[in-house]
């Protein structure tokens, strides 16, 4: 048969046939595994349920109920009055009663503990386009980004793909709960040194995907002091601020900075988006909030390529100045949040299974490395597999988040009913119980053959599961023999 | 501290084109509150057909909320992000796309890719067709704002096609090979030639030779051909509207390589007069560039809100079918009022079948036949007359002398006081331009202002870098 010669298309560019959008990682996989077989109550209860996808769905009904009652923020008002000048509304700088409902409700998410400028929030079509924009005007192609590690995957394609700006990991361990120690910064610092980069800045998440965890004030204290020293940015992606379990446990950096007298504070942006913190990431609605003039000017102009709809802006406008609302809102998303971490918490604990100590975000960290055949990437992704193939549950594993340490899992709980939470829960529980048995039951034969115990003293060993024991004892010994 | 990207000046916003604009805020027209103001004739918005739009959605009060009607309620419109897109949207705009050339083309929603914008669509096609330091020929004049969405951030270059008035600026067999000479001097590698059809800002849709010329040089010299067809709604006159697409259709080249090559973008900016929704989209027949526009596509969404309301006004058939129909009859009647009152001023201009603006010869009122004296009679427009027009330098047109004026985004009555304001000036320079012949007397010429000379070295100064 004559071998086909596929003809390359007509020049395309480098971007456009690399790799660098990064969808080829495992943890795209677990996404198609899902979309293949997904999960429902009653059509598919064996489906696979989806736990790699941070959204928040638990607030909905509160967003419901506002549109219910504040109709004339879909419709422009009577006979559509307001519809001719929304509909022509193209300027970069966006709606005014926008950014000013914007700059109240970042402010309202930290307590207001920190204050926020209109006239310095950048509109953008969603965080990813803020981050992308950031590193476009922050960092020349070829440059470094410092992020901590454990990162959100998406950080490859967002920071890297069309910059051409590298990311050098600053390298977190769990022997600390993966907090970022000046001796990391340094030691990222000088790593991209070696490798000829210029670093630009230091991008954070805080509070942090995938950890679920707030950056301790001190840490962000060191982390300005670094970012000072050595003359480069800092970019604190806040989009989860609104997700924390308890308000008092959040410090933004606009709050450092706001103790310091905004002194060096040109140096310094942030991200937000409402995909999380409102569970409205179809409407793309990102910022850049930038404390430097320069920025600002070009964020904007540059913002011209992803602009936000004129009529999500509207919308928007009219439900983030309802302070009524908003208040209400956060209030109760928070103790949502809370709660259902508490539940899956408790459920894997349950399981046997720990978590990192966790206190913000749409997801927790899991650790299962004391469950790994091999503390490597590979017995990681193993695991995953059986996660994904007999668990049917999709998570993500640490090492798409470039994880030093083997073994740890995002698992996300708020895209779900609590229903169906709970049989994820189950699933994990029966899946660790037969592990545990299973592989009970091979030490238990080896034990035997070489200490030759009686039965009846190791059953006794075991308590009250003896019962099952016994019998799977039995027929691996018949096998053995 | 900042990338080199953040500190050029390819964001382009020191052009003429958007300095107009910024007069004009200063100092806008209104009817009653600031009769004297400047009227803006330099944007090109579609303002004629919005009372169809509204009526719609009069009768239409649950489309733009989120009712259980439909088979999506806000829950599920609110989670949606797939970079695929709403398919019951993409099946909308490609059946509307393909009302618009009458059927004689169809698109296939898959290949399909929709961008927040034309903007974003343009700058997303430069990305996955140049690298950095690769270069896209554009035909003279183009619109102003491609020299930020081709250039800024891909690092593209734009080398021009010189059309001239000598031939109403059509693209020559001749002008093309010069364009693609000039870039080999230049050490350029050429990857494509974008084209916007119907033109920006000539107001003329590409003649069937002018398209067959383009299939023809891009097939033989193996380019890629960009399409920025965001006008295509608004032809109201003969010759009708002839897209890439159909020619290829014609010619039996749509299975081949070529077909390969040909990329469209569209928006509905332009013909349905919605700017602010930030709807685009590139149209494709390489899947490859489908695929990389597609996840490309993840930094310029469009707002799922925004898609779902637009599904339901473009899947209503009579509507588009009337709107269509309307908005073409509303623009030949604008176009025809603006035309006729440049005539009675004594001023020509190209005979437009399409867009949203005339481009208007006014070479007769320049002091001088260069650039330099374009530009005072453009401040002299803005100051003095109160008109914000587009000078045709920021338009990197060859030739001085020529302006994009607007048409189609304000109402009748100012319209005709625009064209009132126009002929007066137009007779009051023309007296002054016989009386000084006559009298040899030159005045001098009022000091401008320091910025309109940097502009015009701007100009030049682009203008030799391009090879002009």
């Amino acid at each position: 048969m004559a071998i086909e010669i596929v003809q390359p298309s007509v020049g395309l560019s480098k971007i456009a046939v690399s790799e660098t959008h990064g969808e080829n990682s495992p943890y795209f996989a677990g996404w198609k595994a899902y979309d293949e077989n997904p999960y429902h109550e009653k059509h598919n209860p064996s489906g696979v349920i989806q736990m790699g996808l941070a959204e928040n769905q638990v607030s909905f009904d509160l967003l419901e109920e506002y549109l219910e009652s504040n109709q004339e923020a879909t419709s422009w008002g009577k006979n559509v009055s307001g519809f001719r000048e929304n509909a022509l509304f193209q300027d970069y700088h966006g709606l005014l009663a926008f950014r000013k409902a914007m700059a109240s409700f970042m402010e309202q998410v930290r307590g207001g503990k920190a204050k926020f400028n209109p006239e310095r929030i950048v509109l953008t079509a969603g965080a990813t386009a803020a981050n992308e924009l950031l590193t476009f005007i922050l960092a020349n192609p070829g440059d470094a980004l410092l992020v901590p590690t454990p990162y959100y995957p998406g950080f490859d394609r967002d920071l890297r793909w069309r910059t051409g700006v590298q990311i050098v990991p600053i390298h977190c361990e769990s022997s600390n709960n993966f907090q970022i120690t000046p001796e990391a910064l340094e030691s990222a610092y000088d790593h991209a040194r070696s490798m000829n980069m210029k670093v630009r800045g230091v991008l954070i998440t805080n509070p942090s995907n995938p950890l679920g965890a707030t950056i301790q004030r001190k840490v962000l204290e060191q982390i300005l002091d670094f970012v000072t020293r050595k003359n480069i940015h800092l970019v604190s992606d806040e989009i989860y601020s609104g997700s924390v379990f308890h308000s008092d446990e959040f410090v933004s950096i606009a709050e450092i900075l706001e103790s310091r007298n905004y002194k060096d504070s040109e140096r310094c942006h942030i991200v937000y988006s409402l995909s999380k913190d409102l569970g409205l990431p179809g409407f793309r609605v990102g910022t850049v909030y930038s404390y430097n003039d320069q920025v600002v000017t070009t964020a904007r102009r540059m913002s011209s390529f992803t602009l936000i709809s004129s009529q999500t802006q509207f919308l928007l406008a009219s439900m983030l100045s309802n302070k009524e609302f908003t208040e209400k809102y956060i209030k109760i998303n928070r103790e949502r949040l809370r709660k259902r971490y508490e539940m899956i918490v408790d459920g894997l604990k349950k399981a046997g299974i720990e978590c990192l100590k966790g206190n913000a975000g749409l997801f927790c960290w899991m650790n299962l490395s004391p469950y790994l055949n091999e503390a490597t990437r590979e017995g990681e992704l193993e695991i995953w597999k059986k996660m994904m193939e007999e668990v049917k549950l999709n998570i993500s594993p640490g090492s798409s988040c470039r994880c030093s340490g083997a073994g740890w899992f995002r698992v996300c709980f708020a895209n779900m009913s609590e229903e169906t939470l709970e049989v994820a829960l189950r699933r994990l529980h029966e899946f660790m119980d037969r592990r545990r048995n299973g592989q009970k039951t091979h030490d238990l034969s080896a034990l035997a053959q070489v200490q030759s115990f009686s039965l009846g003293d190791i059953c006794r060993l075991f308590g009250e599961r003896s019962k099952d024991l016994k019998s799977d004892l039995i027929s691996s010994l018949s096998d053995s023999r | 501290m900042l990338s080199a990207m953040a500190t050029c000046n390819s964001h382009g916003q020191d052009s003429s084109y958007f300095l107009g604009w910024e007069e004009y805020e200063k100092n806008p027209y209104h009817p009653i509150n600031n009769p004297n103001g400047i009227i803006q004739m330099g944007l090109a918005e579609n303002q004629l057909p919005f009372d169809l739009l509204e009526s719609w959605l009069n009768n239409n009060p649950n489309a733009s909320g989120f009712t259980a009607q439909s088979n999506f309620g806000f829950k599920e419109i609110a989670l949606f992000q797939d970079y695929h897109g709403l398919p019951a949207f993409k099946k909308a705009l490609v059946d509307f796309m393909s009302e618009i050339r009458e059927n004689k083309v169809t698109f296939n929603p898959n290949n399909l890719v929709l961008t927040a914008g034309a903007t974003s669509a343009n700058e997303t096609l430069m990305f996955c067709l140049a690298d950095p330091g690769d270069a896209f020929l554009l035909p003279t004049p183009y619109y102003p704002g491609f020299d930020r969405d081709l250039k800024w951030r891909t690092g593209a270059e734009i080398v021009p096609i010189h059309c001239s008035s000598s031939n109403g600026f059509r693209i020559t067999e001749s002008a093309l090979e010069d364009a693609y000479q000039q870039a080999q001097k230049q050490n350029l590698k050429v990857k494509g030639v974008l084209v916007t059809n119907p033109s920006n800002p000539l107001g003329t849709s590409l003649s069937m030779h002018e398209l067959e010329l383009l299939v023809n040089f891009i097939s033989s010299k193996n380019l890629h051909l960009i399409s920025d067809e965001i006008y295509s709604g608004t032809v109201f006159t003969s010759p009708g509207f002839v897209s890439i697409m159909e020619v290829l259709k014609n010619k039996n080249l749509m299975n081949t390589d070529v077909a390969k090559q040909v990329h469209i973008v569209y928006s509905l900016s332009k013909d349905l007069g919605l700017p602010g929704f930030r709807i685009g989209a590139i149209y494709s027949n390489d899947d490859i560039v489908v695929s990389a526009a597609t996840k490309m596509s993840s930094f310029g969404l469009i707002s799922s809100q925004t898609q779902y309301l637009l599904s339901q006004i473009l899947s209503d058939k009579k509507f588009t079918k009337n709107y269509l129909t309307e908005n073409r009859k509303r623009l030949k009647q604008r176009h025809e009022m603006l035309e006729k009152a440049l005539q009675k001023a004594g001023i020509r201009c190209l005979k437009g079948n399409a867009g949203l603006f005339s481009w208007v010869d006014m070479k007769r009122l320049l002091s001088a036949q260069t650039f330099k004296g374009e530009m005072e009679l453009w401040k002299k427009i803005v100051y003095e007359v109160g008109l914000n027009i587009s000078p045709g330098s920021s338009c990197h047109c060859s030739e001085p002398g020529w302006f994009r004026v607007c048409f189609a985004n304000m109402s009748k009555e100012t319209l005709v006081l625009a064209m009132q304001r126009l002929t007066s000036f137009v007779d009051s320079t023309v007296k002054k331009t016989n009386q000084s012949r006559h009298n040899r007397n030159s005045r001098k010429p009022k000091s401008l202002p320091k910025w309109v000379f940097s502009l015009s070295s701007f100009t030049t100064a682009r203008s030799v870098k391009n090879g002009a």
